[in-house]
């Protein structure tokens, strides 16, 4: 592998992990406010799809995105009703959201589109492009930072970029605001807010919300940024990934991106390793090398057992003591 | 929580479940609306696509078949309090087992063969399960992320299987040979044919006698042995149970590989009773349905036969409807799924707080 090679898998890896990136630093709001979220697959898919559609009808990315984010905000809110409203099962609810939306999606896509359950392919001005950034041709010449800046950095797309912004800002605003602290205090201990004269709903509802637009920023990212167009179940599994990573990042913004750039890097190179002869391996067939991102995550969840201490209400109905 | 005399039975267990049902059918009814089909036509050409006919019923019930396993195998691990993703996986993999049997053990007689598949498909279901299991009791892995990715994996695996391994030479779809004629299952028909009673030719097997006698061991099992017991002990109170003496991550790996050993269970029904072939795919989304029939039915073995005969329905109704309309298509019946789940489980405080009201069984216990 020559550096033009390690750049491109840098550069894929990039991108295949910026919905992962979206999805779980959604997660973490939710989580880190007590409500586990195992809808983030339904919301990536909901979102795909109303990206996709509105992109196709209307033509204009950025209110495709408005309305991926507002179907996302809207899956959410329909979780937190079960699980605030209600104090519903949580893990039932995001469930019931990843199957309806499954079914959901390809039957708008096959009655509004007729294209069998797809949207039609979206062409470029209907989709977020790549951004080149200053300077990019004339600095590739450059050594070892010419070919990083202009080959990694530069040409992403715009969505890449803030989500690689989104992560500085959830810390900012988890670790250093009144709002983070008491997001975080009413997932450790609800009462505890409650007493202090705080809506524990209130916070709750307010920080599924933002999980909301989040999911629908990465939804918006697969057909119409990364993709071209949506195709039922094309988030395959990538909500549950990103709830991994979440989980072996320990709840953490910084240690969840990394985790997820590792799900992407081990995705990055399946798709590198496709038919390639390894050493003493030889030809590895293709389905497991596929698998790789799922066999990853298995490995992940088993070594975090017992270490990761999750939020201590998380999944716990808060009842108001009387 | 606040504390509650329990409701009727008639009400908890029937009524309840059919509000949530009507519920979900209103908002389906409202998708179809949306989608510009007419949904009183639509539910029509369901109820005569689903149980119209002697042959509906074959069909509904071939369903059904399946839907009280994977039902019951969601329902186990549920009652200790534990969320089984992973039924289409373990499924998957109980066709690799019913399938080795069947290819294996061709030519000798059914006696022999069918115990051997039932056993091959309840031990592949449960060895999938396993890992998930183990992660769960040991490592406090999440069982529903975990077992999310063993059905990726398991769906990975047998594609492998087909296309490299069990393929007959010169065939261009993934699938293994079709089995001798003596490791098929009797149809139905046939059974009712030796009784005197006419019955036209369906996918429906004598993998339904199967699944109902497993529907009442599970009855025995769950309510009537002391390991039931320890598993809704578990369900209800982990600490109080770990403080009785029972040992928490056993009856986490035996629920959940019980759980997978049921889901394999499906394979008997599809691959030995229908398709007498292992092809890609077979499981066909029968493990997720298992989530829905499972919280309909209050994950009691007859709420959960009652629930996979009404998705049974529901399936074969929505083949008819998806061939009379061209414009719906089939996943309407995921749809519907998703939204029993939704109603029947994470709603179900949602209709049951008014119909506690008005029964007058809200507030706290009395003295």
């Amino acid at each position: 592998m020559d550096t033009v090679d390690l750049i491109s898998v840098a550069a894929s890896t990039l991108r295949l992990g910026t919905p992962l990136i979206l999805a779980a630093l959604a997660g973490l709001f939710s989580e880190r406010a007590g409500v586990i979220d195992i809808g983030l697959e339904g919301k990536l898919l909901g979102a795909a799809f109303a990206a996709a559609a509105i992109a196709s009808v209307t033509g204009s990315p950025w209110a495709a995105l408005a309305g991926a984010m507002l179907t996302s905000i809207a899956l959410a809110l329909l979780h937190g009703y079960a699980a605030i409203t209600l104090n519903g099962n949580q893990v039932v609810s995001g469930m019931a959201l990843n199957i309806l939306i499954s079914g959901l999606t390809p039957t708008l896509a096959t009655a509004w589109f007729n294209q069998g359950g797809q949207t039609p392919p979206l062409v470029e001005s209907q989709r977020f492009g790549a951004v080149a950034l200053p300077f990019a041709d004339d600095l590739a010449g450059v050594p070892v930072f010419g070919p990083i800046y202009s080959g990694l950095l530069s040409g992403q797309n715009l969505l890449v970029y803030l989500a690689f912004l989104v992560v500085p800002a959830a810390a900012w605003l988890l670790f250093a605001t009144r709002f983070g602290l008491r997001l975080r205090a009413v997932g450790e201990n609800p009462h505890a807010v409650d007493a202090a004269g705080l809506s524990v709903a209130g916070l709750r509802y307010r920080a599924i919300i933002i999980t909301g637009a989040l999911a629908g920023i990465g939804g918006a990212y697969l057909s119409i940024a990364q993709g071209a167009g949506f195709a039922r179940d094309m988030t395959a599994g990538r909500g549950y990934l990103a709830l991994a990573a979440l989980i072996f990042g320990r709840w953490r913004p910084a240690p969840t991106l990394l985790a997820c750039l590792l799900f992407a890097f081990a995705d990055a190179a399946q798709l590198r390793l496709q038919g390639v002869s390894l050493p003493v391996l030889g030809v590895i067939p293709v389905q497991f090398v596929q698998a790789l991102p799922y066999i990853l995550t298995v490995i992940l969840l088993a070594g975090v057992g017992g270490t990761a201490r999750a939020p201590k209400a998380i999944g716990i109905p808060f009842v108001k003591s009387r | 929580m606040t504390p509650r005399r329990p409701l009727p039975a008639p009400v908890e267990y029937a009524l309840i479940p059919l509000v949530n049902l009507l519920a979900s059918l209103v908002v389906a009814a409202g998708v179809l609306a949306l989608i510009g089909a007419d949904p009183l036509d639509a539910l029509g050409s369901m109820a005569e696509g689903a149980v119209g006919s002697a042959e509906a019923w074959g069909y509904t019930l071939y369903y059904a078949t399946n839907f009280i396993l994977t039902g019951l195998a969601v329902a186990l691990p549920f009652h200790a309090g534990l969320f089984n993703i992973g039924g289409e996986g373990q499924a998957t993999m109980g066709g690799l087992g019913v399938a080795l049997v069947c290819l294996g053990f061709g030519g000798y007689s059914l006696w022999l063969v069918l115990p051997l598949a039932i056993a091959a498909a309840m031990l592949c279901g449960a060895a999938w399960a396993a890992v998930p299991a183990w992660l769960q009791a040991r490592r406090g892995s999440h069982l529903v992320i975990t077992t999310i990715m063993f059905n990726f994996l398991a769906a990975a695996l047998m594609t492998y299987l087909l296309v490299d391994v069990l393929r007959v030479p010169g065939n261009g779809s993934p699938e293994t040979r079709v089995f001798d004629p003596s490791a098929f299952l009797p149809p139905m028909d046939a059974l009712l044919g030796l009784l005197g009673v006419p019955f036209p030719s369906t996918p429906l097997n004598i993998s339904l006698l199967l699944a109902l006698m497993i529907a009442l061991l599970f009855w025995v099992l769950v309510w009537h042995t002391r390991w039931g017991y320890e598993i809704r002990a578990v369900g209800h109170s982990p600490d109080a149970a770990r403080y009785a003496g029972i040992s928490i991550s056993r009856v986490i790996l035996a629920s959940v590989m019980l759980g997978g050993a049921l889901a394999g269970l499906v394979a008997v029904n599809e691959v030995m009773g229908v398709h007498h072939r292992l092809f890609l795919g077979f499981s066909n989304g029968y493990g997720f349905v298992g989530i829905a029939v499972a919280l309909m039915g209050r994950n009691h073995p007859l709420g959960i036969v009652l629930a996979a005969v009404l998705f049974g329905a529901l399936y074969q109704g929505g083949t008819e409807l998806a061939f009379d309309h061209p414009e719906i298509t089939r996943e309407i019946v995921v749809v519907v799924e998703g939204l029993v789940i939704l109603f029947c489980g994470a709603f179900e405080n949602a209709f049951r707080g008014p119909i506690e009201a008005l029964f007058g069984r809200t507030g706290a216990k009395p003295a």
